[in-house]
């Protein structure tokens, strides 16, 4: 039981900080679930949200899910997405009940543009890491260029991308040839 | 019986939106449709708020849709419909994933996923600071560029990456400084 609620406190601290969607997320599990708690390795943080992509349903609770899931199976996974949807369930009910026009408040918007940069910089922190464990030869090297033209230039769907990524995985990557190297 | 179709519509939802939080808008637009339970206009205003508030933004939108619908039972029903499809499904993924994790053909796939992720990770970093520190309407191309939102970052980054301190201070730091300077 405390290491459940050990689990819903964790996600609610990052549910509450996360502004802008599941990959702004990343770098409070990096800090959190990773650095602070070894709940899961990097590697592993990167395998649920590539494996969060091609699956319905919200990044966000996805990777909640899985990180849950991987410290206490099934019960650590409700537990995950619990916390991490709690924050947004509370705040989103207090602003629909009262706050008319909350986004168009000016202190609100001026809030928001100075969160926006330290969310950009936290994940380029993020990225540069994430380089340097996840890129280790040329072939892995395009693979991450071309995932990140064809999302940042053209808009694809990241469905598309990871599919196409795990494909040329398998046949770069095969077993036999790893031997060889 | 409005807290069964909330259910409905948002498990739907959470078994069919694949690849995040805006990928749940085209099914938004068809409850608009169908229900008349949203207008487009607080559709808009719900996706601003839904991006301006913590958390993720579809169950944001989830909750949003289900208050003004049915208060605050509408909100918890369609919130718990919309994240109870993907709970289920990553259990049995994350079991199977522990069952097949050393074979080779799981990890040769995954070498290819990693750096994909990576690059997928650094468009959503290129995405919010293209948003925050490039000016689209500047006339001069001296003005293309937001100064003040542009020093704040490099001092941010600085620090991050000299103090590797927990990101929420970052994060609250430069929501009082956007106040301060009326970013």
């Amino acid at each position: 039981m405390k290491d459940l609620l050990e689990i819903v406190w964790s996600f609610i601290k990052i549910g509450t900080f996360t502004f802008g969607g599941g990959y702004a997320m990343l770098p409070l599990i990096q800090r959190e679930v990773v650095d602070k708690k070894h709940w899961a390795t990097m590697p592993e943080i990167m395998d649920y949200y590539s494996i969060g992509q091609c699956m319905p349903g919200i990044i966000a609770v996805n990777t909640a899910a899985f990180v849950g899931y991987k410290r206490k199976t099934a019960l650590g996974a409700i537990a995950g997405v619990f916390g991490v949807v709690l924050p947004s369930f509370i705040i989103i009910s207090v602003i629909a009940a009262g706050l008319e026009n909350f986004s168009n408040i000016a202190t609100v918007q001026h809030a928001f543009a100075g969160i926006r940069v330290a969310v950009g910089a936290l994940i380029l922190d993020a990225v540069i890491k994430l380089f340097k464990g996840s890129v280790k030869n040329i072939p892995s090297l395009v693979i991450c260029f071309s995932a990140f033209l064809l999302s940042a230039l053209f808009n694809t769907s990241p469905v598309w991308i990871v599919l196409s990524a795990a494909l040329a995985g398998l046949f770069l990557f095969s077993p036999r040839k790893r031997k060889s190297e | 019986m409005i807290y069964l179709l909330l259910f409905f519509e948002f498990f739907k939802i959470g078994l069919f939106a694949v690849g995040g939080g805006l990928a749940t808008l085209p099914f938004i637009y068809d409850i608009a449709d169908k229900y008349g339970w949203l207008s487009y206009s607080i559709i808009a205003d719900m996706i601003a708020v839904a991006e301006s508030t913590p958390g993720a933004i579809g169950v944001n939108i989830a909750t949003y849709t289900g208050f003004i619908r049915a208060g605050i039972l509408g909100s918890a029903v369609a919130t718990i419909a919309l994240v109870i499809p993907s709970t289920l499904i990553v259990i049995f993924a994350a079991k199977a994933l522990d069952k097949y994790q050393a074979n080779l053909t799981i990890q040769s796939i995954f070498s290819g996923l990693r750096p994909a992720a990576t690059g997928l990770i650094a468009a959503a970093g290129y995405s919010v600071l293209k948003l925050s520190l490039y000016d689209e309407k500047a006339k001069a191309v001296a003005q293309m560029l937001r100064w003040k939102e542009l020093i704040l970052f490099v001092v941010l980054f600085a620090l991050i990456w000299k103090f590797k301190k927990h990101p929420i201070i970052y994060i609250a730091c430069a929501a009082a400084i956007g106040i301060i300077l009326s970013l």
